[in-house]
């Protein structure tokens, strides 16, 4: 049997310790569940995060620990590739030692096997026959390839013996499938980072850590043709080609040279009708001095570009740089000017802005928008593109802002918003800016300049009476004054400012009324200059303001009350766009694919082998004994003892109906 | 020709497997091949090879499958009739779910799902009943109960199938997508497993264990159908658009469905177990034999462990087209290699040690929780590129 070979081999004594000790089952299953420990590591402790995300978790003391055990990225970690490699020596010991030994037994009747050992199996049976040596033997050499078993028979001069057997394959798959795993752990070795690891271990490369263009990386951060595994990714905006790609590496990255150089013509998005995207595709074309022309392909998701051993899919996609023309609508200050501003996405530029200098940082485009749809009967709804950008004041602090092209609906009125933020952690507040009749920002401009315009201002408020009875001409130059200052206040500092100046002058009794006064006479004053702006655009309001006017005020007055935690001294109007796009391949070297791929085939046909076609034998042995035949019939199955007594009972059942009828 | 000859021809005749075949046989044959037939004369253009491969061996499965399981055939028979009709009714549009009589209250999918949740509920307390009061009748009514479940699971299926086309053409795909169709399949699976050993070996005792983890599976559609609305067909996000699919989620489930089997077992082996210290009438002494459970137990892990070997290889083949590597320890592959590893070393310990017993019923058990993890608690609990079944 197999488990003896081991002890033929002629090995000094401290080699076969050792070649027990690897091949053991004890240290196998060890370092299966080893395997799945660590394996529970990785996936509960999200891997290869920010380390500044870990210190957060767990402080600066276990983050310390944690790093030191490779626990951030384990799947790479030293002691995870110890455990793989001592996987594949145990395996292969076992393999080693076991193979050989089996092969023989594949082939092996056991024909030599003692009349005892046949009595004392399970399954055995004997008859007594009256019936000739040769007749007995031709229905046994029948019956045992009817039942799929294949037979030998051995003359002798004292007996006769049919030994049959089936399902020696399950021996091949026992080999198929450790030989298997040997494969796909070397394979996926080769194919892992393992050998970059080595690499920086032994000083030879440094992974750059700085934001900084392919060109202007170091030496010490690329990676040379020779490189023989990778996987990476690139940024290729449509119409620009790239011969270089990024790996993620710890904190940093390195830059992987390619033998070729891929363009992307155009990348697309195609969406079903309910929004959702339905396919990311880009039209390529690989560039390579060999080649006699481009090789030109379109690739998608679950269809990517295999070429020279190097496989080039679609990964993501981002902005590649669209030109973007941005209105700039002063909020504050009342500035009349009207600039237009062309940004490119990814390009920062500086701009004056109310008389402070800013950096506008515009960082993505959008060409559509899929939102939850008001409309029950669609779940999605384009809102059309969006830039999204930071603005950076004088002392480097910065807001993030989102701005949508098209005026989006609300309740049945139409507004331009704005989404603002301090950090990427929050959620977007939106400004919301109401929309003219003519479908712009004009009245609502308009509308801001007359506010912040003193002339227009003094004249409104000459002409109001706020108080139900005149005042005397030295008190009422007065009030105008306090009402000029409180409209100052608003427009700077919004209804909270002027509600904590209420709350820093008024005690606490009076509050209230004071307020309300408050609001009710910028109320009238806003109304008043609202007027003028509709007065200004020609529209007749001698029979009054119609509703629609009407919520405009309302809309507009609560905008420019929330002016002041905008927290952008203008609103830039996405008016025009170039869209542009850029696509994320992600471009892999995986030689050990090669191994891998065999091995799994090899471990799904070994499995089933080893399952599904047990081995099992069944013998005859005939002797004459005075005119008679003596029969025994018995049977062995390494495993799944159960059926193949059923199936002996049944042969067994076949031999008793043509032999002893 | 002596007597003996004559004897040994008709025996040799007797057993061969081609004359065993009934006219049944042959018919069940002939009328799978010219529904293939028929199929791929009309859909060929809009498949492309893998699924024009997949389709030739499916049916060639579904008939080698029907000669050795012979109650396939009206399985397969009924899922086919009721599976037209319920397309048939469909005329309007998917609107003719709320109004046509049929669709609303018998072949829509949703509500074949409805009666398949149903059935398999009433099947697992009805089994229970029968196990109670030692009635082979009850038993037997249990049994229907389990085949008619999953006739309309699959009736369910094979309708929300076309139902996704009526959505749009482009949305239409095989339902086995998402968290809910495929907590269908482990159901249908599962019961269809059982059904092959029950009838294998001819006892009817374990129909409830083995049901009580179906009825969690359903337990669960329910609650994630009316509190996620999780029943409405969404169309599939790009790297899910793949053949792959067709192959690679039924192969696991297989797997998944296997081991939960092999649990249960684990758990009346267990039961039994503590039974025969005792009281030799309990009624845990009409659970099968010990040893017939180890077997059941170990044959059963044996069928999940080939399948999710498959299952895991035929992922990581996809992978490699869809993401780019073949592997790449996202939590849900890794969570299927520690599944993996937990039975590949369960069967040394049985094969290389012999292990029996308790232990390994134990272990069995301990192994659905591992494999529910990786089948429910990845989506819950840890993020990754399978994010396709959010809870
Ligand atoms: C990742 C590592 C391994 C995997 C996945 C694996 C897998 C398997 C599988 C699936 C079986 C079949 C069980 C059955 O026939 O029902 C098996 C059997 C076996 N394995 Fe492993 N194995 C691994 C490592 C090892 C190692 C390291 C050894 C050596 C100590 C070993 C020794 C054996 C032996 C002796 C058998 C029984 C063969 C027989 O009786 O036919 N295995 N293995």
């Amino acid at each position: 049997m197999y488990k003896k070979s081991a002890e033929t081999l002629k090995t000094p004594k401290t080699s076969a310790i050792w070649l027990n000790f690897l091949g053991s089952m004890n240290l196998a299953i060890t370092l299966l569940l080893a395997l799945s420990v660590a394996s529970i590591i990785g996936t509960v402790l999200q891997q290869n995060q920010p380390y500044t995300d870990y210190v957060i978790k767990f402080g600066p003391f276990w983050f310390e620990v944690f790093q030191q055990l490779g626990l951030y990225d384990v799947y790479s970690a030293s002691w995870f590739l110890l455990i793989l490699f001592f996987l594949v020596v145990s395996t292969s010991t076992c393999v080693y030692r076991n193979a050989p030994g089996m092969l023989r037994e594949m082939r092996e009747y056991r024909q030599s096997i003692q009349l005892e050992t046949l009595q004392k199996m399970p399954n055995s049976v004997s008859w007594q026959l009256n019936r000739s040596l040769d007749e007995v033997q031709q229905v046994a050499q029948q019956i045992l390839p009817h039942n799929g078993f294949s037979a030998r028979t051995t003359v002798t001069d004292s007996f006769r013996l049919v030994a049959g057997m089936k399902g020696a394959g399950s021996r091949l798959g026992y080999v198929f499938t450790h030989v298997a795993i040997v494969l796909i752990c070397i394979g996926g070795l080769i194919d892992g980072n393992a050998i970059l690891k080595a690499r920086e271990m032994l000083g030879q490369i440094v992974p750059e850590t700085e934001n900084i263009p392919a060109n202007q990386v170091p030496m010490i951060s690329r990676l040379g043709l020779d490189n023989l595994s990778f996987r990476g990714s690139v940024s290729v905006p449509e119409g620009s080609q790239s011969n270089v790609l990024f790996i993620n590496y710890k904190e940093g990255y390195l830059v992987q040279g390619l033998p070729f150089s891929i363009e992307v013509k155009d990348f697309r998005i195609e969406h079903y009708a309910s929004g959702q995207p339905k396919s990311f595709e880009s039209d390529l074309l690989l560039h390579d001095s060999r080649l006699a022309e481009p090789l030109e392909q379109t690739i998608s998701v679950n269809h990517p570009l295999i070429y020279d051993g190097y496989s080039i899919y679609q990964a993501s996609f981002s902005d590649g740089g669209s030109s973007i023309e941005l209105q700039v609508w002063p909020l504050s200050g009342g500035g009349n000017q009207q600039q237009k501003l062309n940004v490119t996405v990814g390009n920062d530029v500086q701009v004056n802005l109310a008389g402070q200098p800013w950096v506008l940082e515009t960082s993505d485009f959008r060409l559509f928008n899929i939102n939850p749809s008001q409309d029950p009967a669609k779940k999605f709804q384009n809102v059309g593109p969006s830039v999204q950008f930071k603005m950076r004041d004088k002392t480097g602090a910065a807001k993030e802002f989102m701005n949508y092209m098209l005026p989006i609906e609300r309740a049945g009125a139409y507004y331009y918003l704005s989404g603002v933020r301090s950090s990427p952690a929050e959620e977007f507040r939106y400004l919301y800016i109401p929309m003219d009749e003519a479908g712009g920002l004009g009245r609502f401009n308009t509308f801001l300049r007359l506010l912040n315009d003193q002339d227009v201002l003094q004249k409104v408020v000459a002409k109001q009476g706020i108080l139900d009875q005149p005042l005397p001409t030295k008190d009422s130059a007065q009030f105008n004054q306090a009402m000029l200052k409180l409209v100052a206040l608003f427009m700077q500092e919004g209804i909270d400012g002027v509600m904590s100046q209420v709350d820093k002058n008024v005690p606490v009794e009076k509050r209230e009324g004071v307020a309300q006064l408050y609001v009710r006479v910028l109320q009238q004053i806003l109304g008043a200059v609202y007027v003028e702006v509709l007065a200004d655009e020609g529209v007749d309001i001698s029979l009054g303001i119609d509703e629609k006017k009407a919520a405009f005020f309302d809309d507009a007055s609560a905008a420019i009350g929330a002016i002041t935690r905008y927290g952008s001294p203008v609103y830039f109007q996405l008016v025009n766009f170039k869209h542009k796009q850029a696509s994320g391949l992600q471009i892999a070297k995986a030689p050990g694919k090669l191994l891998v791929y065999p091995g799994c085939a090899m471990l799904i046909l070994g499995v089933f082998l080893m399952f599904y076609a047990p081995q099992q034998r069944l013998w005859l042995r005939l002797q004459e004994t005075e005119q008679e035949v003596s029969v025994v019939f018995a049977g062995h199955a390494e495993r799944n003892g159960l059926d193949f007594a059923d199936q002996f009972r049944q042969i067994q059942a076949q031999f008793e109906r043509v032999l002893t009828t | 020709m002596t007597s003996i000859q004559a004897a040994l021809k008709s025996e040799l005749e007797r057993d061969a497997f081609w004359k065993g075949l009934s006219l049944f046989d042959w018919l069940w044959s002939i009328i799978t091949v010219l529904s293939t037939a028929y199929a791929y004369t009309n859909y060929a253009p809009l498949m492309d090879v893998y699924e024009k491969v997949i389709l030739v061996a499916s049916s060639a499965s579904l008939i080698v499958l029907g000669w050795h399981w012979k109650a396939i055939r009206q399985l397969s028979l009924l899922v086919f009739v009721l599976s037209l009709f319920g397309i048939s009714r469909y005329v309007n549009g998917l609107s003719d779910a709320e109004t046509d009589f049929f669709l609303r209250f018998l072949v829509s999918s949703q509500s074949a799902i409805m009666w398949m949740s149903a059935l398999y509920v009433l099947a697992t307390v009805t089994y229970f009943a029968a196990f109670i009061a030692r009635s082979d009748f009850v038993a037997k009514v249990a049994s229907a109960m389990t085949w008619s479940a999953t006739v309309m699971g699959l009736v369910g299926l094979m309708v929300r199938w076309r139902e996704s086309y009526l959505i749009g053409l482009d949305v239409g795909h095989i339902p086995v997508s998402n968290l809910y169709e495929v907590f269908i399949l482990f159901s249908i699976i599962t019961a269809l497993l059982y059904l092959f050993y029950e009838r294998r070996y001819q006892t009817r005792v374990l129909g409830g264990f083995v049901l009580l983890v179906i009825s969690a599976a359903v337990a669960f559609l329910l609650w994630y159908t009316f509190d996620r609305q999780a029943a409405d067909i969404q169309p599939l996000v790009p790297a899910l658009k793949s053949y792959w699919m067709k192959i690679h989620v039924p192969a696991n489930f297989i797997g998944y469905g296997a081991f939960a089997l092999a649990a249960m077992v684990a758990v009346a082996y267990l039961i039994r177990f503590n039974a025969e210290k005792g009281d030799s009438n309990s009624l845990a002494m009409t659970l099968p034999e010990l040893d017939v459970l180890d077997d059941l137990m170990y044959k059963s892990i044996a069928l999940g462990f080939a399948f999710f070997t498959l299952a895991t290889i035929l992922g990581a083949l996809w992978a490699a087209e869809a993401w780019g590597g073949y592997w790449s320890w996202d939590p849900k592959e890794t969570w299927a290699l520690i599944v993996w590893l937990n039975y590949a070393a369960w069967l040394h310990m049985r094969l290389t040690k012999g292990w029996r017993g308790k232990p390994m019923a134990a272990w069995a058990i301990v192994g659905l929780f591992v494999t529910l993890f990786a089948f429910l608690g990845v989506n819950m609990f840890l993020s990754g590129l399978h994010s396709y079944g959010e809870l």
